[in-house]
């Protein structure tokens, strides 16, 4: 295989295995703000508790996300010096800016969160915890901005072979920066949220810390409703921003692959026979049913995406995350009745859901980055004229080997610590002797 | 222009940074075996960096992120051409923080000296590394017209940059001495502030001889203190901190000494940046072919936007690096949270 080939595996495999863990951490990090704002409001010892537990679980997973993370910030100059070269002069200052605004905030107070119990007073503890929710947040928003600007490249001139700054505001607010950047919230959100209610779900199956768990839950599960709402209302928005700013990608995500007035919306469609509504793409994208869809067939045959992955990864991400919108809003109905807890079949679902926010996250990302290919950046700089030529491709071959290795134990290690965590529940994890 | 040589300044700044802080890290990692001898006093040095290791290693991200934004072609000719070298800088700083977060999450002996004698190896690794790297930029790197590095994998380990990473392994070692020298109490504190002296020796002997050898084969850093008196004013801070260090440590005053170490690890960087000014990767060839801040940069308004950044968010980090740093001041206690 080649380089370019081996790059793009590589870059694949240290991305997407990274990003098990920050939309994690993100929507963690409102729930610990919750909890601890519970905490310094209310003096009821539970609160206490639910937050160190929920501390612990995150400093697993955060740790993780660091150790896996630290590859990204480097591996476009390693694996991609072209790609470095012609967009440094853009792409590099939200790179920073990351580094400066979040990494910073994130790794110092998260020290305060996890160290700080009789440190700091409550509410600088408190503080630590808006501070780390706060620099997770901002840390999404910087790298965003730099992907959705090769998504949607704004506020620059070529010159010299290279895109060069024109306005730095219209480079960071870009066409797509919003709405992705609030679509990818919301699926960290998602994330956090069945990840805490399926975990407290199983002690109320267990029954075991009922209070804890009943409280933790109730928190959960209507963050979980809010975040699959507003990921549904925003996604719909932003697939609306792609039609309009890539269209070639548009149409790959509906396997669209003929220009059509009043196109109805694949519910099933290509490599599978086609199933629709009739029309409802047109409406949906124009607000008229009548509207002018672009195909594949209007762009030449070298500008398009991968169809097929890139419409499964689409549809995919759509159809669980719509379920997960439905398990949410059934949890907030029973707990609104007071029945949640005697529900056992819906407690065991909430425990079979924690996964699927993680692979939604997946498929998004693949949509997004397989749909925006041959390029690497949106109609100025092909793939495969990005990758290092200087890099034999034996040596990516052996860093590929390296961190699949690498990372496939460290999955196994956080799985086996999270699980120990859980298993031995909030007491213990409170009274861990040193 | 003076954007560019700005821009010059801050990078230096967030390496030295980096160096500083992540240095003290790096020392306590490589002296992890040794001068804990017991899992108590173990567990001990690793909560004396526990709640700053990972800000102190945002310094160089952030300096890899500065690199890319503000000379984009010393990120890619650079980070491309010492390929395998940064992936086992990667490689060693990923084990590190591995096995910190999760030495203490199980009491089994076996896991522990496991994760031990990994976070050891990997900063001993990632001290080296650091010191071969920039041995291989004092020397200069082969670079071609089109701004490609033209070596190899073993063409980086030559014996001048081996001697520079052994420099920066017994830097290392000395501050992160004397960190644990201020962090711990009775027999681990005599034990480190002995291996500080030690590896104060060590420092001084290996930096001599750089010295002298680099002034033959490191020309694009030593050629400026042969042709410019002043910039020897660059030692003058190296020679306090190789003053201060050794004579804090006699006395028993911890944080001086660590002071002073840090003295010789930022003066150090300083005597490097002077040298090689206004090159960031020189190269061992055609002179024209090296990059430096003026033919790597980005643009003026990219340099402007990125400084107003800066302006705006390192005085907060600084501020509350040091209220964090307060916060967790004094001896290590171990407790229920505790790594």
């Amino acid at each position: 295989m080649d380089a370019l080939v081996l790059s793009r595996v590589q870059f694949a495999l240290t991305a997407m295995f990274h990003y098990i863990y920050p939309p994690l951490t993100i929507g963690m990090g409102v729930i610990l703000f919750v909890m601890a704002t519970l905490r310094l409001k209310r003096k009821e010892p539970v609160y206490d508790e639910m937050l160190r537990f929920w501390v612990h679980l995150f400093g697993i997973n955060f740790a993780v996300g660091v150790a896996t993370g630290i590859v990204l910030e480097f591996q476009f100059g390693t694996n991609w010096a072209p790609y470095s070269r012609f967009v440094g002069d853009i792409f590099g200052a939200p790179l920073a800016a990351e580094g400066i605004f979040s990494f910073f905030l994130e790794s110092g107070f998260l020290a305060v969160l996890l160290f700080g119990w009789n440190k700091v007073s409550k509410r600088a503890h408190w503080f630590a915890s808006l501070m780390v929710a706060l620099g997770a947040t901002l840390s999404a928003f910087w790298i965003i901005v730099a992907n959705s600007w090769q998504q949607t490249p704004a506020g620059f001139k070529m010159a010299d072979g290279r895109a060069e700054l024109t306005s730095f505001l219209s480079a960071v607010f870009n066409p797509s920066t919003l709405p992705r950047f609030s679509h990818a919230i919301m699926g960290a959100w998602v994330t956090g949220a069945f990840f805490v209610a399926g975990i407290s779900a199983w002690y109320l199956l267990k029954r075991r810390h009922a209070e804890f768990a009943r409280k933790s839950i109730a928190i959960s599960i209507v963050f979980a409703l809010v975040s699959t709402a507003g990921a549904a209302i925003i996604g719909d928005w932003h697939t609306r921003q792609v039609a309009h700013t890539q269209p070639e990608k548009f149409a790959a995500m509906e396997a669209l692959f003929k220009t059509t007035e009043g196109a109805p919306l694949l519910l099933i469609g290509y490599p599978l026979p086609e199933v629709g509504i009739p029309k409802l793409l047109s409406f949906m994208t124009y607000y008229d049913p009548g509207a002018k869809v672009l195909g594949l067939d209007a762009f030449p045959k070298e500008d398009i995406p991968p169809v097929a992955i890139t419409a499964m990864t689409f549809h995919g991400m759509v159809y669980s995350g719509v379920f997960l919108a439905f398990v949410a809003l059934l949890g907030v109905w029973f707990l609104y009745k007071g029945s949640l807890e005697r529900k056992r079949w819906y407690l065991r679902l909430l425990l079979l859901c924690m996964p699927l926010p993680f692979l939604l996250n997946e498929l998004g990302w693949m949509t997004a980055e397989i749909g925006r290919q041959p390029w690497i950046v949106y109609h100025l700089l092909r793939t495969k004229d990005a990758y290092s030529v200087t890099v034999p491709a034996g040596q990516v071959l052996a860093s590929i080997i390296l961190f699949a290795l690498l990372y496939a134990a460290l999955f196994a290690l956080g799985f086996s610590l999270n699980r120990k965590a859980i298993l031995q529940g909030p007491h213990e994890v409170r009274e861990e002797t040193p | 222009m003076t954007l560019n040589v700005v821009w010059f300044v801050l990078i230096a700044v967030l390496f030295t940074g980096y160096a500083v802080l992540d240095g003290f890290d790096l020392g306590v990692g490589v002296l992890h075996l040794i001068t804990g001898k017991d899992d108590r006093e173990r567990r001990t040095a690793l909560n004396a960096i526990g709640p700053v290791w990972d800000g102190n290693e945002v310094w160089l991200l952030t300096g890899g992120g500065a690199l890319f934004a503000a000379f984009p072609k010393v990120y890619a000719t650079v980070f491309s051409g010492f390929y395998l070298a940064m992936m086992l800088v990667l490689l060693s700083l990923i084990m590190r923080a591995t096995a910190l977060e999760f030495r203490s999450k199980n009491e089994s002996a076996r896991w522990r000296s496991f994760w031990d004698v990994t976070f050891s190896l990997a900063s001993a690794l990632a001290a080296v590394l650091f010191g071969v790297a920039a041995g291989n930029l004092m020397k200069g790197i082969p670079i071609d017209a089109g701004g490609n590095f033209t070596g190899s994998f073993l063409g980086l380990l030559n014996p001048f940059s081996i001697l520079i990473g052994l420099l920066s392994l017994a830097m290392f070692t000395m501050h992160g001495a004397t960190y644990l020298a201020v962090k711990t109490e009775g027999a681990q504190q005599e034990r480190a502030r002995d291996w500080a002296l030690r590896a104060y020796v060590a420092f001084i002997v290996l930096y001599l001889a750089a010295c002298s050898w680099g002034a033959i084969v490191a020309r694009p850093v030593s050629a400026r203190y042969f042709s410019s008196p002043a910039a020897w004013l660059a030692v003058l801070p190296l020679l306090a901190g190789a003053i201060l260090t050794p004579a804090m440590l006699r006395r028993g005053r911890d944080l001086g000494a660590f002071y002073g170490s840090a003295l010789c690890i930022a003066s150090l960087n300083l005597i490097l940046a002077v040298g090689a000014y206004p090159a960031l990767a020189p190269s061992s060839g055609d002179p024209g072919t090296s990059l430096t801040i003026f033919n790597a940069s980005s643009s003026p308004l990219t340099l402007k936007t990125m400084l107003v950044i800066a302006l705006i968010g390192m005085p907060l980090v600084t501020a509350y690096t040091a209220w964090i740093y307060h916060a967790f001041r004094g001896k290590v206690k171990i407790e229920a949270t505790s790594y």
